[in-house]
């Protein structure tokens, strides 16, 4: 399943990286500290998150996740913004929960 | 074909908005060696942990990596205050950052702990008020 499929039954609101959305979502990862999405997330994975400030960009280009979920109406800082813009990572946001979120995203990956 | 390349980056303590940018600098430079898969994944993380840290408790410090056929030698020193027990800052949640640290989402005591996991060698040295010397290396 792609970002864009992704977003159109989540009804997620995009920010940046609309170009970017037929990248391939291979999984999910949830979770707020970044360590632990460093140590723990895939590539290819969706990244779903409440972190809304810059260093997030960084922590998802380097484990090449396919995007960024923001949850609980959160929405990128302006530096998040810019970065993700440049980085190339799209930034996508949602009123969900994590756990609502999760748990939707990964009905659809295993259906 | 032998193959032995160096390089070194400076990281700013307290910088935390270009946190991950030297990791990622490092990522795609090993990239372009031809490092892939496990070895570059292991090494990303090492290198961005090891950069969160100075970041988060040096002065100032800076990432020497060196890459040879057989491994790649990440050093990373720091001027800063160095670390009192090094075998409770290695123990997985235990941290010393502040709140503010904490809210970004960093300090969560699992950083030392996953650069050693992603570690086939991995040594401390600290002096207190001088700074840390962190020596890690990763086989090909």
């Amino acid at each position: 399943m792609n970002l864009t499929l992704l977003a159109e039954k989540l009804n997620l609101k995009i920010r940046c990286g609309g170009d970017r959305l037929d990248r391939e979502v291979s999984g999910g990862y949830a979770g707020d500290l970044l360590s632990d999405v460093m140590a723990n997330s895939k590539e290819g994975d969706v990244w779903i998150t409440c972190q809304s400030h810059q260093n997030i960009v960084a922590v998802s280009v380097l484990k090449e996740h396919a995007g960024i979920i923001l949850v609980l109406g959160k929405e990128p800082d302006k530096n998040t913004l810019e970065k993700a813009s440049r980085e190339g990572i799209p930034l996508l946001v949602t009123e969900l929960s994590g756990f609502e979120a999760a748990g939707r995203i990964y009905n659809l990956l295993h259906p | 074909m032998s193959q032995k390349c160096e390089f070194s980056f400076p990281v700013e303590g307290e910088n935390f908005d270009d946190a991950g940018k030297v990791s990622v600098e490092i990522k795609r430079l090993l990239k372009g060696l031809g490092i892939t898969g496990d070895i570059l994944r292991r090494t990303a993380i090492a290198t961005y942990e090891s950069e969160v840290n100075i970041i988060s408790y040096a002065w100032q410090g800076t990432i020497d990596v060196r890459v040879t056929d057989d491994n790649i030698l990440i050093n990373i020193q720091d001027s800063g205050p160095g670390i009192i027990d090094i075998e409770q800052a290695m123990q997985q949640g235990y941290s010393t950052a502040n709140d503010r640290i904490r809210e970004m989402g960093f300090g969560a005591g699992m950083g030392l702990f996953n650069i050693k996991n992603c570690s086939d060698g991995f040594e401390i040295l600290s002096e207190i008020n001088k700074g840390t010397l962190l020596k890690i290396l990763i086989n090909r």
